[in-house]
C-alpha cells in the first residue's frame, strides 16, 4: 500500500519529520511519498499531515500568506490525521495566548509559548506517553518548549512537572516536544497509524 | 516511575538539545539588529531569530577599532522586547564574552570573526556551555574543526558587511565540493585527507556518510537582497543570516519580508520575481574585489 504524506515546510525540521515518517510507514509495511509543503496545492492529495517544530511566528505567518493553511483546516475537517509538534502545536491550538501567531484552532488548547524558559533551560527527559505501542519512556526534547496552560475537549497524552505537553483531539496528536529528533517513532505511529479518531483514504478497504 | 524520578533524569545543554535548537532554524532567515525596535521590525517581518549587536558589520568596517561584544545592557533589552530567539556575538577565543552572553540569557553565541579575535591561536571550547554556538567556516576543514570544538550550526564566512554575495557563495560551495570529493573516497584516503584538512578523522568519515556537514549549514556574509537569499538556498544552505542586508536598506520591513518570502520560495523564479519587486534601494555595500587583506574579515580564526 502506496501512502502520501505531507510535511509542512515552510519553516523547521522538515527533514527530520520526512524521515521520521518514511521509518514509521516502513516499520508498518507501507510505502510511502513525502512531499514537501511550501505552496498551496498539495495538501488535499495528503493521507496524512506534520507541522514541524521552528518559530510559530514565522510558520503562521507564511501557512497564512501561502494560502496553505485553509487546506490544513481541511484536511483534519475531513477526519485525517496530523501530528504537530513544538511551533506546530502552537500554530495548530485553538489560542496561542499572543498575536504574533494567527492560531489555526484545530485543537482545543490554549498554550503559553516558550513556557520552560530560553535555550539555555531547554531539556531532554524520559517521559510517560499514553497510548504509545508500549510503555517503554519516551525520550522527548523539549527545545524553548510550549506547554498547554488549559484543555477543552483535548485529551491529555502526557505532562511534564504537571503541565501538558501532549495531547490528542480528534484526528489531531500534538506534541511540545519533538518525537522526530530521536530515532522513536511511537508518537508518530500514534499519530498516523494508531489514532482510532483519525482515518487514512489510502488505507481505506485494505486489510492492515 | 514517578514524575519525581522523571525530573531527576532531566538533562540540559545536550549536544541533541544544542543541535537540535540550530535545527529549529532551519528555512529561516537571522536578521542582525541593534535595538529593540529593530527587533521588533525583524519579529513582525517573519524572522527565525535576530542577532543582537552594537552595530551591524557594514558599519563596524567603516568605524575601524577593536569590535568587541555589545553592551550586556543592550542584549539584554533585546532579548526582552521579542518572543523569537535572541544570538549575541563573542570575539573568536574570548570565553568570557560567551559566558557574560550565555548568563544574559542568549539563545545561540556567534564565535564570530566580524568582531576583533580575541585569541590568534585557538577558539572557546565550546563543549563546556549549556548555550549553542555557531561559527563561521570558508571551507571543510574549519567547518569539522569548529564541530569538533562543539558549534552546533555552521555559517559560511563570506565577507561580512561587503553586501557583496560573492565569498558566501564560495565558501559554500568549496564546503559542498569537498563533500562530494570524500564520498568518492576509500577509507584510507579520508583518513589522509583528515591530515590534510587538519579536520578529525571521526568526522570526516561521517560527514559524507551524511552527505552534509553533520550540523545545520546556513548562509552568512554579504547577502543583500532576496535573490541573494534565494541563491544561497540553492547552494544548499539551511537558512539565512542577513547582517546590514536589512537595516542597510531603504525600506527594511519592505526588505526583512521579502528575504522571508525569497528563502521560502527560492525554487520559484516566479514568485521570485514577485517578491524582488519595488523593494527600494538596497545596502550600498562594497564590492569584495575591491577590499585590500587587511580590510578583509574571513581570515580572522581558522
Amino acid at each position: 500500500m502506496s501512502l502520501v504524506a505531507g510535511v509542512v515546510a515552510v519553516q523547521g525540521d522538515v527533514e527530520e519529520h520526512a524521515s521520521a515518517i518514511e521509518r514509521t510507514a516502513e516499520s508498518r509495511g507501507y510505502e510511502v511519498d513525502v512531499r514537501e509543503i511550501r505552496e498551496s496545492g498539495i495538501v488535499p492529495a495528503c493521507d496524512l499531515l506534520a507541522m514541524p517544530g521552528g518559530e510559530s511566528t514565522t510558520i503562521s505567518r507564511l501557512v497564512h500568506s501561502e494560502g496553505i493553511a485553509p487546506e490544513i483546516v481541511a484536511h483534519v475537517e475531513a477526519g485525517k490525521p496530523l501530528l504537530a509538534t513544538c511551533a506546530g502545536l502552537i500554530v495548530a491550538s485553538r489560542d496561542a495566548a499572543d498575536d504574533r501567531v494567527d492560531e489555526l484552532e484545530l485543537i482545543d488548547v490554549t498554550v503559553e509559548r516558550n513556557a520552560f524558559g530560553r535555550q539555555k533551560d531547554s531539556f531532554e527527559a524520559p517521559l510517560s506517553v499514553d497510548g504509545l505501542a508500549d510503555e517503554d519512556p519516551y525520550p522527548a526534547v523539549f527545545i524553548r518548549a510550549p506547554a498547554i496552560e488549559a484543555v477543552g475537549s483535548a485529551d491529555v497524552l502526557a505532562s511534564w512537572d504537571g503541565r501538558p505537553v501532549a495531547v490528542r483531539d480528534g484526528p489531531v496528536v500534538a506534541t511540545a516536544f519533538h518525537p522526530e529528533l530521536t530515532p522513536d517513532s511511537r508518537v508518530h505511529g500514534l499519530a498516523f497509524f494508531d489514532n482510532e479518531a483519525a482515518f487514512v483514504p489510502s488505507l481505506e478497504n485494505t486489510v492492515r | 516511575m514517578s514524575a519525581e524520578t522523571d525530573l531527576e533524569e532531566l538533562r540540559r545543554g545536550t549536544d541533541l538539545v544544542k543541535r537540535g535548537f540550530a535545527q529549529m532554524q532551519k528555512g529561516g532567515v537571522i536578521m542582525d539588529v541593534v535595538d529593540p525596535e529593530q527587533a521588533r521590525i525583524a519579529e513582525e517581518a517573519g524572522a527565525v531569530a535576530v542577532m543582537a549587536l552594537e552595530a551591524v558589520p557594514a558599519d563596524i568596517r567603516k568605524r575601524g577599532g577593536v569590535a568587541r561584544m555589545a553592551d550586556p545592557a543592550d542584549v539584554e533589552e533585546i532579548v526582552d522586547s521579542v518572543s523569537i530567539p535572541v544570538m549575541g556575538k563573542s570575539r573568536i577565543g574570548h570565553t568570557k564574552e560567551a559566558q557574560i552572553l550565555e548568563a544574559v540569557g542568549v539563545d545561540m553565541i556567534d564565535e564570530s570573526e566580524v568582531l576583533t579575535p580575541a585569541d590568534d591561536a585557538y577558539h572557546i571550547d565550546k563543549r563546556d556551555f549549556t548555550a549553542p554556538f555557531v561559527c563561521g567556516a570558508r571551507n571543510l576543514g574549519e567547518a569539522l574543526r569548529r564541530i569538533e570544538e562543539g558549534a552546533a550550526m555552521i555559517r559560511t564566512k563570506g565577507e561580512a558587511g561587503t553586501g557583496d554575495v560573492n565569498q558566501a557563495v564560495h565558501h559554500q560551495r568549496t564546503i559542498k565540493g569537498e563533500i562530494r570529493r570524500l564520498e568518492g573516497m576509500s577509507f584510507e584516503e579520508r583518513e589522509a585527507y583528515a591530515r590534510e584538512i587538519e579536520a578529525p578523522a571521526e568526522l570526516v568519515h561521517e560527514t559524507p556518510e551524511m552527505g552534509r556537514l553533520p550540523v545545520v549549514n546556513f548562509a552568512a556574509g554579504g547577502i543583500a537582497t532576496p535573490a541573494d537569499a534565494a541563491l544561497m538556498m540553492h547552494h544548499e544552505c539551511d537558512g539565512i543570516f542577513v547582517g546590514s542586508g536589512i537595516f542597510g536598506a531603504e525600506n527594511p520591513p519592505v526588505m526583512g519580508e521579502a528575504i522571508v518570502e525569497a528563502v521560502n520560495n527560492w525554487d520559484d523564479p516566479e514568485a521570485l520575481a514577485e517578491i524582488s519587486k519595488n523593494l527600494g534601494k538596497g545596502m550600498k555595500g562594497d564590492a569584495n574585489v575591491d577590499l585590500s587583506e587587511e580590510e578583509k574579515m574571513q581570515g580572522r580564526g581558522v
